[in-house]
């Protein structure tokens, strides 16, 4: 199976060699591979049935995004013709270090990263923004206030404090700019980090058009700073979040208008976790790990109130 | 009034969830170990279910019967078309209500933090 696979990417990279190729658990909607091709480690990243976010634009916007200058790997390769490799594809850069959390929040090693890791995450976020937009007029633009309330309501699992939350960030719509590149789940877990902190932005899957501050909120949702008692992704204080991305040439941050994308986070973050209850329920999945989420909705809701209180 | 015999379903759970943490989390690594781990959250759960689940079960009932709505789902449904709009103070201490005793059975420590 790897064999058939290395030598079609050679085919398609006109590579002398492919090997050491090697699948890497990855997320849920793509597979996940490394390989070295010539001597350079390369990662590639293919479309599973069913998914319906498009690889294409994926590779368009991680393209753009490094025109810009942003910390991410290299696209080597790309295309949405199922013909080469079986489904769409993208080929980049291995770039190295750490992606889970809890590791870098935890290890001795990520000392120095994390006291830079703020300040980083702030400037990247400053460039992913700056991103000329002309070229990514097909990716998505949803409003996700709608989005989500109609996802919750398909699951038919009505949850009040939901609909208070709901009500609060219809009442309190912060007014919108001109749409930006938004990375759309820029938080520990999709960014690469080394000894001496953020080395590139990956998982670029939920891109799309939208309010810049919609990616500083969701790095300050509860659930990813992983039990840290830090407000951005577990390791800085929303100041200093704020001041790296003005600094690099963010626009001014209103943090109202994060507080209020935060919240939506959090409120987005608690359907996720029903909708994977529900892929145990349903039977599409079944996992003790997966139904155990359920049982996380109420910190969210838990979330929400203590985001809320003196705001409502 | 209970059918059956000693132990009680809470000790029954109890049991599993001594031995996954006596034995087989020593036993395993890497993700069989995180997945063990699991199980005794789950199980550990399930007793604090069994153990608070008839008095909240009946709090619960309580709140909804004072905001005058059969169940969660009318409860938010009139929340959401606005019905509620001029006792909002009300329907969040008593949701707030609800959702800490949730987390008292799902994760008392996430009530710590």
């Amino acid at each position: 199976m790897t064999d058939v696979l290395a030598a079609a990417l050679a085919d398609v990279l006109t590579a002398r060699s492919v090997t050491d190729l090697v699948r890497l658990s990855g997320g849920a909607s793509r597979d996940t591979y490394r390989f070295v091709a010539d001597g350079t480690p390369l990662i590639l990243q293919r479309q599973r049935a069913g998914d319906v976010r498009d690889m294409g634009n994926e590779a368009l916007v991680v393209r753009a995004a490094g025109a810009a200058g942003a910390p991410v790997a290299d696209v080597v390769a790309s295309s949405t013709d199922p013909s080469a490799l079986g489904s769409a594809f993208m080929v980049v850069t291995a770039v190295e270090g750490e992606t889970i959390a809890r590791k870098i929040l935890r290890d001795d090693r990520f000392r120095h990263a994390r006291e830079v890791l703020p300040a980083q995450l702030g400037a990247a976020l400053a460039q992913v923004h700056a991103v000329d937009t002309t070229g990514l007029s097909s990716l998505p633009t949803a409003d996700q206030v709608r989005q989500y309330r109609e996802a919750l309501d398909q699951m038919g699992q009505p949850h009040p404090a939901f609909e208070l939350a709901f009500k609060w960030l219809d009442a309190n719509r912060p007014e919108v700019g001109p749409p930006v590149l938004v990375h759309g789940d820029f938080r520990l877990g999709n960014v690469i980090v080394g000894d001496d902190g953020l080395r590139a932005v990956i998982d670029w899957e939920l891109a799309h058009l939208g309010d810049p501050m919609e990616d500083l909120g969701w790095l300050c949702v509860k659930a990813w700073r992983f039990g840290s008692s830090l407000p951005v992704a577990g390791v800085g204080e929303y100041r200093q979040l704020f001041e790296a991305y003005e600094a690099a040439g963010g626009g001014a941050v209103d943090p109202d208008v994060v507080r209020w994308w935060e919240v939506l986070g959090t409120l987005k973050w608690g359907v996720m976790c029903i909708m994977q209850a529900n892929a145990h329920v349903a039977g599409l999945t079944r996992s003790h790990e997966l139904a155990a989420i359920g049982r996380r909705v109420c910190e969210n809701e838990h979330d929400l109130f203590l985001a809320l209180e003196g705001r409502w | 009034m209970n059918l059956h015999d000693m132990p009680s379903a809470e000790q029954l759970v109890e049991s599993v969830r001594e031995w996954l943490e006596r034995d087989v989390l020593a036993g395993t690594t890497g993700r069989l170990q995180f997945h063990t781990r699991v199980a005794v959250n789950v199980l550990a759960m399930v007793e604090r279910e069994l153990r608070l689940g008839d008095s909240q079960r009946l709090a619960h009932a309580q709140r909804l019967a004072q905001l005058g709505c059969a169940d969660d789902a009318e409860l938010a449904r009139r929340i959401r078309e606005g019905e509620l709009d001029d006792q909002l103070a009300q329907v969040r201490a008593l949701v707030w209500a609800d959702v800490r005793d949730k987390l008292a059975v799902a994760n008392p420590k996430y009530l710590e933090r």
